[in-house]
């Protein structure tokens, strides 16, 4: 494992297990959006998951960290059951961290108050030990420099950047990405993809739901592909995409891939 | 299908173009516009503009000449008694008795506070001034202890001042279980069987909140809700101390106050109240316990339903037919009372408004950061919400504070109750009294209105530049 603070200390005494579903369901009112999902990532995994546009994509990561809760099953996240407990859902995103199509930064913060404001509020890090690593997580995504401008002044690719490191700072074990590319002009798809790629070396555990199939070849270990809330198939990136089994797969990749 | 092969005819074929020249950024031009360049854009560019320029000018020519005319070129600026003012007397057309202002301008600072304890009131007032300014000039330091000094100690260290504190505190908490030591008397205005009863209820509420806690959190959940209550109790005791002591001022009970005094002390409890109240009310209108939301929404929608009259006139003639025999409330307090929740309410629909447009992303990106829910909506949510409801919150903020003559009808004399109480002394009646009070009136309560404007407009303009989208 490399050397970087990237990973939290105590990596070697976490649960092997990352995250693990088993016979997930979810409702939206009367709309059964997870159907009896069954998922299990190791450490250091890097998943990728794709599916046509509501397939249940972003509503399956964001149950790993409670932002949608289930109804049926169970999700453990590093050896940590979500149930209704407040205080494991906190434990839970303590370890989590998660990028939005979005980014969801604070406007009314600055760059290095974004970064700062979960470690010192959350892990209660005095406020210069909280700024030192937000800067180094500032430059490890590339823009130290803009640290005390406000995140309506950056670029979208830049913002975007700035979320992981906002991620990174409270050193979560697992990185949930929802799509970060996806809201980017194209020249700013690659920043944030050799960022997340850089993530990934460091031996991240990754979830990323994107359409980013160059990405996926590259660093996943596995792709999921989802279709009507379930996962319909499942393979390491090369033989997933040369040789996609179920018939729903086939059809979706003839439509991104051309 | 059109044929987009088919050859266009109107059209030259494209000639190929690269770029052989990159443009350096150049200066943006000089603006060459002069004053009458400026005039015919903004004034008189179309035919509505120049009507609208005329009858502009028109509408300046009869308001502002005679206003200056009556208040400084024809007004009156010194004597002692209304034969001054009389035109018969002076032989000209008389404007502004401003005499009669500087003659009755203690009771319009200070009502019928007694003259030998004025300086109470000026301390107040400077103390105040003091406090408030630094507080509101954003580059200058100790934000925090300034905060903790203008809305913790200030208002005890008034209070005392203007009332002359010494309340006669005799029950806490046990008191009024029945346990009575009330009549272990003590020296220096503190009485010892209501301290007593304050330590030994302390001990009590202390030992219950952790019980309780304990109970629902576990033993960490305990300790520190045993470690609130003591310090809100021990600082409460602090206030309490303070409130109690004979600290020698004479007594001046608040039938005496008046005037500016008392506009300034029921728009400031109000503005300071109805703030963090109204946040509160806000929160728990969008809670998601339905007791809390409907206690919320009953509680908004009652104050808001009620005109202020009403309230006030509630509070003061009403309320003590209800309350048993030996129990009084001070009028202005009811008044404040009345005043602050009614402020709060509207407050809380303001602030609704600013929590509504905040956007779900931010509760999503602070929750996946792990703050939880008081610290989210402290850290994240509050900041922009209260930030886009700036100008809501001022217009509350001015509304309460021309509002407070309201408390004319309880037989509170405010600014301008007082100026009212003033026409009526004969030694200064003539023709143009009445005008110059009002006049008078309506320049104070611009100033105090129009400066928080002015602030709130500056507050904007800064908080834009930090977080621009
Ligand atoms: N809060 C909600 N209430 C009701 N239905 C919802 C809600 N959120 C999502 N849905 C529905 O659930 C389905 C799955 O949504 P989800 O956002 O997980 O899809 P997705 O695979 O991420 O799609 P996309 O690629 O468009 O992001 C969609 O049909 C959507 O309309
Ligand atoms: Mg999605």
């Amino acid at each position: 494992m490399s050397a970087d603070p990237i990973i939290a200390a105590d990596e070697a005494t976490a649960p092997k297990i990352a995250v693990e579903m088993t016979g997930v369901n979810k409702w939206y009112g009367d709309f059964h959006v997870l159907r009896d999902v069954n998922l299990t990532v190791e450490r250091g995994e890097r998943l990728v998951i794709c599916g046509p546009s509501g397939s249940g994509k972003s509503t399956l990561i964001r149950c790993i960290n409670r932002l949608e809760e289930h109804q049926k099953g169970r999700i453990v996240v590093d050896g940590i059951e979500l149930t209704d407990d407040l205080k494991r859902i906190d434990e839970v995103r303590r370890e989590v961290g998660m990028c939005f199509q979005h980014f969801n930064l604070f406007p009314h913060l600055t760059i290095l108050e974004n970064c700062t404001l979960a470690p010192m509020w959350v892990r209660k890090m005095p406020k210069k030990e909280a700024e030192d690593l937000a800067m180094h997580f500032l430059e490890k995504v590339k823009i130290p420099h803009q640290a005390h401008k406000y995140p309506g002044q950056l670029s979208g690719g830049q913002q975007q950047r700035v979320a992981i490191a906002r991620a990174l700072c409270m050193r979560p074990r697992i990185m949930l990405f929802d799509e970060p590319t996806s809201a980017l002009d194209p020249e700013m798809v690659k920043e944030v993809l050799d960022t997340m790629v850089s993530l990934a070396q460091d031996g991240m555990t990754m979830l990323c739901v994107t359409h980013e199939m160059g990405f996926a070849r590259q660093v996943a270990n596995r792709v999921i592909f989802m279709d009507a809330g379930q996962i319909v198939e499942m393979n390491e990136p090369n033989a997933f995409f040369s040789n996609p089994q179920h018939e729903r797969t086939k059809l979706f990749l003839s439509q991104i891939l051309h | 299908m059109t044929d987009i092969s088919a050859p266009r005819p109107s059209i030259t074929p494209a000639t190929p173009f690269v770029s052989t020249a990159f443009h350096e950024p150049q200066p943006a031009p000089v603006a060459t516009r002069g004053p009458i360049l400026w005039a015919r854009q903004h004034l008189f560019g179309s035919v509505p503009q120049v009507l609208l320029t005329l009858f502009g000018i028109w509408l300046l020519y009869v308001t502002v000449p005679p206003l200056i005319k009556f208040f400084l070129i024809d007004a009156v600026w010194t004597g002692t008694n209304r034969d001054a003012c009389l035109a018969e007397k002076l032989g000209r057309p008389v404007g502004a008795c401003w005499p009669f202002i500087w003659a009755k301008l203690d009771q319009l600072i200070y009502g019928f506070y007694p003259a030998s304890e004025r300086w109470r009131v000026n301390v107040v007032y400077w103390l105040g001034a003091i406090l408030l300014l630094p507080l509101l000039i954003q580059s200058l330091p100790y934000k925090r202890l300034n905060a903790i000094l203008f809305f913790g100690v200030y208002p005890v260290v008034a209070f005392v001042l203007l009332t002359g504190g010494n309340l006669d505190l005799q029950r806490f908490v046990l008191g009024w279980l029945g346990v009575d030591f009330s009549t272990i008397g003590g020296a220096q205005g503190l009485r010892i069987g209501f301290w007593i009863d304050y330590v030994l209820s302390t001990v009590l509420l202390t030992a219950i909140a952790y019980g309780i806690s304990r109970f629902l959190a576990g033993p960490e959940g305990g300790r520190s809700a045993a470690q609130t209550t003591l310090s809100v109790l021990g600082v409460l005791a602090v206030v309490l101390l303070a409130v109690d002591i004979d600290t020698g001022l004479p007594q001046v009970e608040t039938r005496l106050w008046g005037g500016l005094l008392v506009t300034l002390v029921i728009a400031v409890t109000g503005i300071t109240v109805s703030l963090p109240f109204g946040i509160l009310l806000a929160l728990g209108r969008r809670s998601r316990l339905p007791l809390v939301k409907w206690l919320c929404i009953i509680f908004i929608e009652f104050w808001r339903g009620v005109p202020l009259i009403t309230v006030l006139f509630f509070a003061t003639y009403m309320l003590p037919l209800f309350l048993p025999g030996r129990f009084t409330i001070d009028g202005l307090l009811r008044a404040l009372v009345g005043v602050a929740l009614f402020a709060s309410a509207y407050m809380a629909e303001v602030v609704r408004g600013g929590l509504q447009a905040i956007p779900k992303g931010q509760y999503e990106g602070a929750m996946a950061v792990g703050l939880r829910s008081g610290l989210m909506m402290r850290l994240v949510v509050l900041p922009q919400a209260l930030k886009l409801v700036i100008p809501g919150i001022v217009n509350n903020f001015i509304g309460l504070f021309k509002d407070t003559t309201l408390v004319l009808i309880v037989s509170i004399f405010d600014l301008l109750g007082s100026m009212r109480a003033a026409f009526t002394d004969p030694n200064w009646a003539s023709p143009t009294t009445l005008f110059t009070g009002f006049g008078f009136a309506g320049i104070i309560y611009f100033v105090f209105c129009f400066g928080m404007s002015r602030y709130s407009m500056a507050l904007e303009k800064r908080l834009d530049r930090a977080h621009r989208h």
